[in-house]
């Protein structure tokens, strides 16, 4: 997701994960070393922040949200431990599934794969965001009349991940949609629904 | 009087057509509430310590350092094992729980366990690592068939160890609190889960509440609290907390899925015109520590009906996190075997795969339904214009051939009550102990309530997914629909008839001379004599009804709602690229039966994911494990594969619908059809390249092995 943030640009006032775990090594020494690497950083750059937990607004969903992490907390974990936002599924933890999918500045990211401090000053929009049940998207209903999900436990990711694609990609064909969904995993076997909903639902009206 | 007969074709207003699931729309904004999802009000988060090696002593735990960590609030290490052996690396030992789920995370590597490690087994591919005593099945004469026999080949064929990888892992919260205790599991059987459950905290299962709502997959792996839900319920008593102990993705991969392996050595014999005369299969493969193999009711897997068979079967014992159940247990493996050497007999004769089948379905039990099922597929893949004999002769890289399978199934519902309840308002309510585990079960009870009143389908309040519900059977082997649809029925039908006993009066009938329909209570055969639904319903003045229906398997069978036994044919047509060994699905085509339909749109669902989880297993699935650590090395969904949207061609779905299907009953969908693809993908590789790749999944290397092998490239 190197797409998705400037994070090691000091104007962005972050550190990237991979960054991060570069400057203090990876593996069972980094707990170790961030309370001696941390603070003597901090003397040179009054903007970092931790080893502890500190405060933080998000802005989810248009609402600025206030809360309490340590530097090593994903935005998943942010969004689904702190402020009890729990559309983006944690399945993989590692940005393969897809199931985390929410918008960063209108660009779907993989929020297991980005710490919440990244996503400091950043609009973050979650699968809540996009619809409710009773204001769908045109995404969401042609996941509904499609049967495009069965547990439903991937259909966050998906449906965040295709409402990107057919922003960019109005009246995408089946071999688009192959190729633009690719980055989101089902368990139960639901593509078959989703060409057709996602095709529906490039076709939107009004678009999505 | 209403009866809890099926309605007649011209009868159903809401039964057998395409249905949107009612909870969809949850689901598609993510408002549907999953046991993962439930945040209780100051939840700890739990994490627990497993065994690194396969097999070893645990000699001790030592939880000081874990539990003095700021944050921490509470440690458990299992006392029972200390002293004893762990049998798989995975195999968990010790938990934490402290205030975030980063904090319990790094209290669970401060843990010390300490482990003697001993000499361990995990591999599952040869036969001489059993110490079993064969399990033997012989019928006929089998040496005398093959001596006869015009064709006889040889081969052997192999299906290794999946995981389910189900995409919310095991695991749960748990509050305990006043001496009761509420869990929100993820799980496939909501009415049992809390059977022993409470044994470590001291709580009777009449003070478990469970609940659960949505759950994310569990395709057979989800039917107990397994020792991570006592785990939860000690740490939770310990704190004075709710818990939420979910499984790392890892340990979700490596110790909670596991599909039994099976390889086998198969000699087939047949006569010139294509007849069947020998099988004779010698299997052995794992469940991990403990269970079963795919049996002797699975070889020759639906041609049972082979005259002369012979069957040995032995499992070896690995240092593997144990089997659970997965859709259809037994029954891909004996399939993939099965199918792959009758292929490869036809092969041999040099008869066209189709043909041999269609010769042979007279050795199955229901031959005119495996008939049809073949050639509907036939008909709709294009079998007649792509067919050819094994090797496409075309030149170029890319091959390209058909193949196919066909499979069986019970499906016969479980025991199941359910209550339905008629207000004075007319609202309704049906409250059931089941579980939705993405199948659409919630939608289906509100069809059969509904079409049984006469109402539209919102007009039905579901409620399942807790223990304080009417008791209904765990969802497996394609149980749950014949259950839940029978008593919803029958609850459905005694509460109309008591309010139908009600509105007689008022319509100048006797009571039996009445029913539902269109939104009203009506006289039959005169409908305009009739009083709105809830006009009717105001005639309850203070009070409700409320009925029970009870569905027992056996009765329910006798009575014509339900049934047993279906059959289905699946085809692929698939492209081989021979310089880089990719296989790529370019159609597949199931056709199914599944008696009488509830939802149709849900049952198509269940056809079309399973012949994408076929997919999936066929091309990528294996866990693959390291002989040296013992160790499965691919516990991520990286290396642990599943296929994505791009990978699974064309599909298309045929279900046998009609009044032959229809006058069964209800039978269950969820397995049958994740049966076959396996051997009809392979199949129809074999039919491409020539030459046949024995084992699954059909990766690069063992395509291009095979083709080696086969003197190909």
């Amino acid at each position: 997701m190197s797409d998705t943030t400037n994070a090691n640009d000091p104007k962005d006032g972050g550190l990237s994960r991979r960054g991060f775990l570069k400057g203090i090594g990876v593996g069972t020494v980094a707990t170790s070393l961030i309370s001696v690497v941390a603070p003597h950083a901090a003397e040179k750059d009054s903007r970092l922040r931790g080893p502890g937990e500190f405060a933080l607004t998000l802005k989810v969903n248009g609402q600025g949200k206030s809360l309490k992490v340590e530097p090593r907390v994903t935005l998943l974990d942010a969004l689904r431990n702190r402020l009890d936002i729990t559309g983006p599924k944690k399945v993989c933890d590692r940005g393969t599934c897809g199931a985390c999918t929410v918008l960063l500045d209108g660009k779907p990211v993989y929020s297991c794969s980005l710490l919440a401090v990244e996503a400091e000053g950043r609009d973050i929009t979650t699968v809540e965001g996009i619809g409710t049940p009773d204001r769908m998207n045109a995404v969401q209903k042609a996941f509904v009349q499609h049967d495009a999900q069965q547990c439903g436990f991937c259909t966050p990711g998906f449906v965040t991940a295709a409402t990107a694609f057919v922003r960019q990609h109005p009246n995408a064909g089946p071999d688009e949609i192959r190729r633009g969904l690719g980055g989101n995993l089902c368990r139960c076997g639901t593509y078959a629904g989703m060409l057709l909903a996602i095709a529906d639902a490039a076709k939107a009206k009004g678009g999505v | 009087m209403a009866t809890v007969k099926w309605p007649a074709a011209d009868k159903r207003t809401l039964l057998g057509k395409r249905i949107s699931r009612t909870d969809g729309a949850l689901k598609s904004t993510g408002a549907a509430k999953y046991s993962y999802d439930i945040n209780r009000p100051a939840m700890l988060w739990a994490k627990v310590v497993v065994s690194p090696h396969a097999r070893a002593t645990l000699v001790d735990v030592d939880l000081a350092a874990a539990a003095a960590m700021a944050g921490v609030k509470a440690t458990w290490k299992d006392d029972t094992l200390i002293g004893k052996e762990v049998l798989y690396a995975g195999q968990i030992v010790a938990a934490v729980a402290a205030e975030t789920e980063e904090i319990a995370e790094e209290a669970a590597r401060r843990v010390k366990a300490k482990f003697d490690a001993l000499e361990h087994q995990v591999v599952d591919t040869n036969p001489a690592l059993s110490k079993d005593k064969p399990n033997k099945k012989d019928a006929g004469n089998v040496d005398d068939a093959f001596t006869k026999a015009d064709v006889v080949i040889t081969g052997q064929y192999g299906i290794p160890v999946i995981t389910h990888c189900c995409l919310e892992p095991h695991g749960q919260v748990t509050e305990v609190r006043d001496g009761e205790m509420w869990v929100w599991p993820s799980t496939q059987a909501v009415s049992s889960y809390a059977n022993g459950l409470g044994d470590a905290v001291g709580i009777p299962q009449n003070k478990i509440h469970v609940d659960t709502q949505h759950m994310g997959g569990g395709f057979g792996s989800k039917f107990n609290f397994d020792k991570w839900g006592t785990i939860g319920a000690v740490l939770s008593k310990q704190s004075g907390r709710p818990v939420k102990l979910m499984l790392d993705r890892d340990l979700e991969l490596a110790i909670a899925g596991n599909r039994p392996s099976a390889f086998a050595r198969i000699k087939v014999g047949a006569q010139k015109d294509g007849t069947i005369t020998a099988f004779e299969s010698e299997l052995w493969g794992t469940a991990g520590g403990g269970g079963g193999i795919p049996n002797q009711n699975v070889m020759p897997y639906v041609f049972n009906k082979i005259a002369n068979q012979r069957f040995s079967g032995i499992r070896i014992i690995t240092n593997r996190g144990g089997a659970r159940a997965w859709r259809a247990p037994n029954h891909p493996q004996g399939c993939f075997l099965t199918m792959s050497a009758l292929a490869d007999t036809a092969a041999a004769l040099q008869m066209d795969e189709l043909e041999f089948f269609l010769k042979n379905v007279a050795l199955t039990d229901r031959p005119q339904v495996y008939e049809e099922e073949l050639k509907i597929a036939a008909d709709l893949i294009g079998y007649k214009q792509k067919a050819h004999a094994r090797g496409d002769k075309a030149p170029g890289a890319i091959k390209r051939g058909l193949g196919m399978s066909i499979h069986t199934w019970g499906g016969r519902g479980h025991p199941s009550e359910c209550d339905v309840t008629i207000n004075a308002d007319g609202s309704v309510e049906a409250r059931c102990g089941t579980q939705d585990l993405g199948v659409g079960t919630r939608t289906c009870i509100g069809i059969v309530v509904a079409e049984t009143l006469g109402l539209p389908l919102d007009a039905v309040k579901v409620q399942i997914g807790k223990n304080e519900f009417p008791t209904s059977g765990g969802s497996g082997g394609s149980t749950t629909i014949g259950g839940i649809s029978v008593s919803s029925r029958k609850a459905a039908t005694d509460a109309l008839n008591a309010l139908c006993e009600l509105v007689a009066p008022k319509l100048g009938v006797a009571a039996d001379a009445l029913e539902a329909g269109d939104g009203a209570i009506r006289q039959t055969g005169k409908v305009e004599n009739k009083v709105a639904w809830k006009d009717a319903c105001s005639a309850l003045g203070v009070n409700s009804i409320t009925k029970r229906g009870v569905s027992v398997p056996g009765d329910s069978e006798k009575a014509g709602l339900i049934s047993q036994g279906v059959g289905g044919a699946q085809m692929a047509d698939v492209s081989v690229d021979i310089e880089t060994g990719i296989v790529t699905i370019n159609e597949m085509v199931a056709v199914q039966d599944c008696g009488l339909i509830v939802d149709l749109k849900l049952a198509e669902s269940q056809v079309y994911g399973a012949l994408i989880m076929g997919i999936t297993s066929s091309l990528f699935e294996e866990a693959v494990y390291d002989a040296k650590t013992g160790r499965m090395l691919n516990a991520d969904m990286e290396f642990y594969r599943l296929a994505g949207i791009a990978d699974v061609g064309t599909l298309k779905v045929h279900m046998m619908t009609g009044a032959a299907y229809d006058d069964r009953g209800v039978i269950g969908i969820g397995e049958p059809p994740a049966i076959s693809p396996g051997a009809a993908i392979a199949n129809a590789v074999a039919n491409a390249l020539g030459v046949r790749v024995p084992n699954l999944p059909l990766t690069p290397d063992r395509v291009l092995t095979a083709l080696q092998k086969g003197g190909i490239v």
